[in-house]
């Protein structure tokens, strides 16, 4: 029976104790990592690559759309009539919910750490930070705004029906390609991937710098956002086209 | 040559500040930017009017001292150059200069230019040292180091904590200071016994301080007068993980 005393660092973190693995003590430490801004940083990355995974899988889902009607409305219905889907959604409503709060509250603590605006630096200057990362919050906003009108105009858009091989099920093609012959929703729809490419560009590559995972060894790592964004972006924006001049017949 | 300047004029940390217009008519184009301001402040005395206020010290790019926001950019236009190795020959006859203090919360102007940088040395004190007791050095081959790493000890040791960093930061972070300081140590053996402590008392006293979070725009790169790399950033957070895991 030694004596019992509390070591903490200034974090709040347990050091110096024989009995660490106690869940009591895991708390304090998970605390201590989360209440910091890089521990905070490490979960707005973590989130934002999960919400990467997410939009590239909607991307390459979507390029069915190339492969006809059938094909489509057969994913669309694979999709959605499994009850994996519900898990799916909740996981997905938690990492938007983790990135977006979180992103909005650094963000309210970075305004407030600078009282006066940063200087426009002129563009001639390399001592300048890329348009993509100054403006991720505002970015960030616009693809929430877009996230819930797309929600609004597909997901719970017109039911139309149809049957594949004698099965019936949501012709969500129909509604495509008759939302994507308007020319305005198509001209909306393509400014917002351009956003979104911004926000993916600089988003992803920075994901790895926050998780501790970059080096300048690594050529590839950092320029894996500008691919990964051409990759997404690229797909996202081909496909309202094709419709637009395709999808009609 | 003749300067047209437009510099930052405030009495004390709760006055109001604001620009103030200058004209320096005959400064050589071999002068310092701290000695075209000691020729200011010179001709303002001998008018009778209040010198500008500005951090300096050893001149030589070294210590740390000088600061300045010039024409939008920390320690000027130049890039790996501090203020006081930074040359009146990169600037033209008859330019415009805008000279203001390196601006954050959490380094309040004193006066004029000058701001208060002391939360670095509370940073510091929260954990940039070794606290063994390392007597005489000991025999150079008993600690063997590698030659990359000792490289990038001694890169990361190059940074000179001039918040140059935080100035040039949207989100005024002192991330860039704090990863080279953390980083020099942890890539040491000597550093090694307390890097997970060193790590997490460093980054709450930056917290603490009301420094910005990282948003990895790599402005601090691009404005750091020893080229401190975002590479340091990385292993920083890296550090931070790895101490929440293992210690």
């Amino acid at each position: 029976m030694g004596l019992e005393i509390e070591f903490k660092d200034l974090s709040g973190y347990p050091i110096g104790q024989s009995n660490w693995k106690q869940a009591s003590y895991t708390m304090m430490k998970c605390k201590s990592f989360l209440g910091s801004s890089v521990g905070q940083k490490f979960l707005v990355a973590i989130t934002g690559l999960g919400l990467s995974g997410f939009v590239l899988t909607h991307m390459l889902g979507n390029l069915l759309l190339f492969v006809g009607p059938d094909a489509y409305n057969l994913y669309g219905h694979k999709l959605t009539s499994t009850p994996l889907i519900y898990i799916a959604e909740v996981g997905l409503i938690v990492l938007f919910l983790t990135h977006f709060g979180l992103t909005m509250k650094l963000t309210r603590e970075n305004r407030a750490s600078r009282p006066v605006a940063p200087n426009q630096l002129p563009s001639n200057v390399v001592k300048r930070a890329s348009f993509a990362s100054r403006t991720m919050a505002l970015s960030g906003l616009m693809i929430l705004a877009f996230a819930v009108l797309h929600l609004v105009t597909f997901k719970f858009g017109t039911y139309y029906e149809t049957t594949v091989d004698g099965v019936p099920m949501r012709d969500l093609y129909r509604l495509v390609a008759e939302e994507f012959q308007k020319e305005w929703y198509t001209a909306f729809y393509l400014v917002c991937m351009v956003i979104l490419f911004t926000h993916l560009s600089h988003g992803f590559t920075a994901a790895f710098q926050s998780l501790g995972l970059q080096s300048s060894r690594n050529k590839l790592l950092k320029r894996s956002g500008f691919i990964f964004a051409v990759l997404v972006g690229g797909g996202f924006f081909i496909q309202p086209l094709y419709m637009y001049f395709w999808g009609g017949n | 040559m003749k300067l047209h300047l437009k510099i930052w004029r405030q009495k004390g940390p709760q006055e109001a500040g604001s620009f103030k217009d200058y004209s320096v008519d005959n400064a050589s184009e071999h002068m310092s930017f701290l000695e075209m301001l000691d020729f200011l402040n010179t001709s303002l005395v001998q008018k009778g009017e209040e010198a500008v206020q500005f951090d300096h010290d050893c001149r030589e790019g070294i210590c740390g001292s000088c600061s300045l926001v010039i024409n939008g950019n920390p320690h000027g236009p130049e890039t790996g150059t501090a203020t006081c190795q930074l040359h009146m020959r990169k600037f033209k006859d008859g330019d415009t200069i805008v000279i203001e203090p390196f601006r954050a919360k959490a380094f309040p102007v004193i006066r004029d230019l000058s701001v208060n940088r002391t939360a670095f040395d509370r940073i510091m004190e929260a954990g940039g040292f070794c606290s063994v007791n390392t007597g005489n050095a000991p025999e150079a081959n008993a600690i063997l180091i590698g030659k990359e790493t000792a490289e990038k000890a001694m890169d990361s040791a190059a940074c000179i904590g001039c918040g140059a960093c935080v100035a040039a930061c949207k989100n005024a972070s002192a991330m860039l200071f704090v990863s080279a300081k953390v980083s020099q140590l942890a890539l040491l053996p000597q550093g090694n016994p307390e890097r997970g402590r060193r790590v997490r008392n460093m980054v709450a006293q930056m917290d603490q301080e009301m420094f910005g979070a990282c948003s990895n725009t790599g402005s601090c790169e691009a404005a750091c007068p020893k080229e401190i790399k975002l590479e340091n950033i990385a292993r920083l957070n890296r550090e931070m993980v790895r101490a929440a895991w293992v210690e």
